[in-house]
């Protein structure tokens, strides 16, 4: 309260120091701007520009990296992409983990978070447990899964075994792989929207839910009518990271299954990687980035635009 | 302000130079050639002796000073084209050969080594074994110096064929195989180890199929432009379908790494495994086991990869890799001298303490363990020697095969479609 007694006194000569600033506006800005902007430009144009548009180049070329590009193949590159089955695989594949993002992974941090920030006792001890996956290092994540896999040494071997039945090997079955893998991202990022949804929900006005409450609302009308429509902009920040993040789902993969058995398991940086930088085809490499590229700006504008329009 | 930090850069830059010229100018005789050794070799013993071979170079040269530079296998084939057109380029460098060495010989990054192998009269070509000079030359030329081979064959487990009643002197053909396995199978026994997950240990029954069909004649016409669709290989491919029609592998294979391939064998949980000439040394069935011992040496036998009926390849036909020096465009002049100490002079060392097998002539008599010196003896009647396709039909062609080796061994893939497209990939480097 202390605060405001000055303001008034304030008050006027701010007004007038921002009309000034107004008038004088750009004036004051110019030595600003041509001081900071130049190496942030630079830095970005030579960086970020400057490699897109070199994938953009090296893609209507046959080049294996040594040399200069000289062997101009056109669109060829970009029809291959279409024509292999492994990039159809790698497409679907990141279209099946934002489906078991938002439809498994999104709800049960939503579910978690709601049980994490009752006050009951152990409530940050299992805020904690269920963030730990997320802290962990991608690669490590993928190794430890492998050899919980494992179906020789491995923890599901030895579960399978306990119930007498032979251990599988879901990572070598290319029906199977994906769905193995899918857990372990599950597994893996929904602590991370837990926390998203931690924060959102203690963001809500506490005085919201006494109201329901006097209005003789249930537990789940609750949550239906009240704390998800002002989780709203929450849900929708998590659903684009699930996007975001399958898209650049890489270094989990390249340890847990290499993109096998039969690239069943690629993601679409995975068989960047594979298809491109393995086999030294730098032209075919960059037109996939290219096309990664498109696919990513497409899905996150979009998205923004559509859904995150009012956030 | 960067215009300024330019060019107190550059001033630096310039004042750095010329102190550089003026120190070179100045005391000529103290000048250092240093030769950059980039090498992928992780094992510390093996290590250990390669720079006791550079000490010791130094020692002899004073001028001499030889740098190493390590860089992780994956790594090392990422960076390397980058590394190569930089003016950090080492002075030499790994490679094993193929479509790889074409490609960078293609650049005029790296230095023909036909003038030093020829000097004096051809000493150092004629103290190296004519197949592995050939295996890195391009058209003639002499691309990387070898030093070191080795040989892909079969390794059993004494003791399951014992107990399967399956006699190894008795595999001559693929037909005897494939009963050998199904004796195995009925035995209630594993026959083979397989690394499906890294897809080129399954390679090799593609590339051997194919020679023993082919023939060196035959596969070098498919190299040469003839292509991978023709009758030999349908065969080939054909043959590899029909082991994988027999489930010879452990379950779990396509998943399988090549570390994880080694164990299952040396832990006696298959019956056989195709795989490199060190398989039965001490060394590496104690590094692969699971307990860490692994099979002793007089339990595992080895017999080379059979023959097909009616095929033109011969039982001598080798496949196996080969590797060389590669000496890049500004190398020191000194490094060709100090390749031709390491890989010819210091060759007895090699293959005494590091359990290769080197190029250099008579250097197998140093080959102490007699594992390897049953594969040396193999090789030394070598009629051909074909490096690993992966490598010789170039990283994009390769990988190709090694993909549809593991799809047609899993059933995956008809021959035909298998053919087509390591056929459409070939083409697009045609």
């Amino acid at each position: 309260m202390s605060q405001i007694a000055p303001a008034p006194a304030l008050s006027v000569p701010a007004a007038t120091t921002r009309a000034r600033a107004r008038r004088s506006g750009m004036r004051g800005k110019w030595p600003v701007i041509i001081l900071f902007l130049p190496p942030a430009l630079l830095l970005f144009t030579l960086f970020v520009i400057l490699p897109m548009g070199e994938a953009a180049w090296y893609s209507f070329f046959n080049w294996n990296g040594y040399g200069l590009p000289d062997q101009w193949v056109g669109w060829k590159n970009y029809e291959l992409i279409f024509r292999q089955s492994a990039f159809r695989n790698a497409l679907v594949n990141n279209g099946l983990i934002i489906v078991a993002s938002i439809c498994i992974q999104i709800p049960l941090a939503l579910w978690l978070a709601t049980m994490v920030t009752k006050h009951i006792k152990g409530a940050l001890v299992f805020r904690l447990i269920f963030f730990l996956p997320y802290v962990l290092a991608d690669v490590a994540a993928g190794m430890i899964w492998r050899f919980v896999y494992d179906g020789e040494f491995g923890l599901v071997a030895n579960i399978a075994e306990f119930f007498g039945q032979e251990p599988p090997f879901w990572l070598a079955d290319k029906n199977v792989a994906f769905y193995a893998v899918l857990g372990v991202i599950v597994w893996k990022y929904f602590g991370f929207h837990m926390m998203l949804f931690i924060a959102g929900l203690q963001a809500i006005d506490k005085s919201v839910l006494e109201a329901a409450d006097i209005d003789g609302a249930t537990g789940w009308q609750k949550f239906m009518k009240v704390t998800l429509p002002l989780l709203g902009s929450t849900v929708r920040l998590s659903v684009f990271f699930a996007v975001v993040g399958s898209l650049q789902l890489f270094d989990m993969i390249m340890p847990l299954t290499g993109g096998g058995p039969s690239n069943s398991t690629q993601t679409l940086v995975t068989f960047l990687y594979s298809f491109g930088v393995m086999r030294m085809q730098v032209g075919f490499g960059s037109a996939v980035g290219v096309v990664l590229f498109v696919i990513c700006v497409t899905l996150a504008f979009s998205y923004k635009r559509i859904f995150m329009r009012n956030d | 302000m960067f215009i300024n930090f330019g060019r107190l850069a550059r001033q630096r830059g310039l004042f750095a130079l010329s102190a550089l010229a003026l120190l070179a100018a100045s005391v000529p005789a103290n000048a250092q050639t240093t030769i950059k050794w980039l090498h992928l070799e992780a094992n510390p013993d093996r290590l250990a002796t390669w720079e006791d071979i550079a000490a010791s170079y130094e020692e002899a040269n004073p001028g001499v000073d030889i740098e190493f530079q390590f860089l992780e296998n994956e790594a090392f084939k990422a960076k390397l084209p980058t590394l190569l057109q930089s003016s950090e380029a080492p002075s030499m460098f790994y490679s094993w050969g193929g479509g790889v060495l074409k490609a960078q010989s293609e650049t005029g990054a790296i230095r023909d080594l036909t003038a030093a192998i020829d000097a004096d009269g051809g000493a150092w070509r004629n103290a190296v074994s004519p197949a592995a000079i050939d295996g890195l030359s391009i058209d003639g030329k002499v691309w990387a110096a070898p030093v070191q081979s080795g040989l892909v064959s079969f390794f059993y487990n004494k003791a399951m064929f014992e107990e399967a009643g399956v006699d190894a002197t008795s595999i001559q053909t693929w037909d005897d195989f494939l009963a050998a396995v199904q004796k195995l199978k009925d035995a209630g026994l594993t026959p083979i180890a397989g690394g499906g997950g890294d897809k080129w240990p399954i390679h090799f029954y593609w590339s051997y199929l194919a020679m023993r069909e082919l023939g060196k004649d035959g596969f070098e016409a498919a190299k040469a432009g003839e292509g991978f669709q023709g009758e030999g290989f349908v065969k080939a491919s054909q043959h590899l379908a029909d082991l994988g029609a027999l489930e010879p592998f452990q379950d779990g294979y396509l998943g399988a790494t090549w570390p994880d391939t080694q164990a299952v064998f040396a832990d006696g949980r298959a019956a056989m495994v195709l795989g490199f000439e060190n398989m039965a040394t001490a060394s590496n069935q104690a590094n692969s086991a699971t307990d860490g011992k692994g099979l002793a040496q007089d339990q595992i036998g080895r017999f080379p990869f059979p023959l097909v009926d009616g095929g033109a390849g011969v039982i001598t036909d080798d496949l196996g890799g080969l590797n060389g020096w590669v000496v890049t465009k500004d190398a020191p002049a000194e490094t060709e001298d100090f390749i031709h100490y390491m890989t010819i002079e210091s060759a007895p060392l090699l293959a005494e303490r590091n359990n290769v097998l080197p190029t250099a002539v008579g250097s197998d008599a140093n080959v102490k363990d007699p594992s390897l010196a049953d594969s040396a003896a193999q090789m030394a009647k070598a009629t051909w020697h074909q490096n690993y396709l992966d490598q010789d039909l170039g990283p994009n062609v390769g990988r190709v095969v090694n993909d549809m080796s593991v799809e047609l061994v899993s059933g995956g893939v008809t021959p035909e479609d298998a053919l087509q497209q390591i056929q459409d990939a070939f083409s697009m480097e045609m």
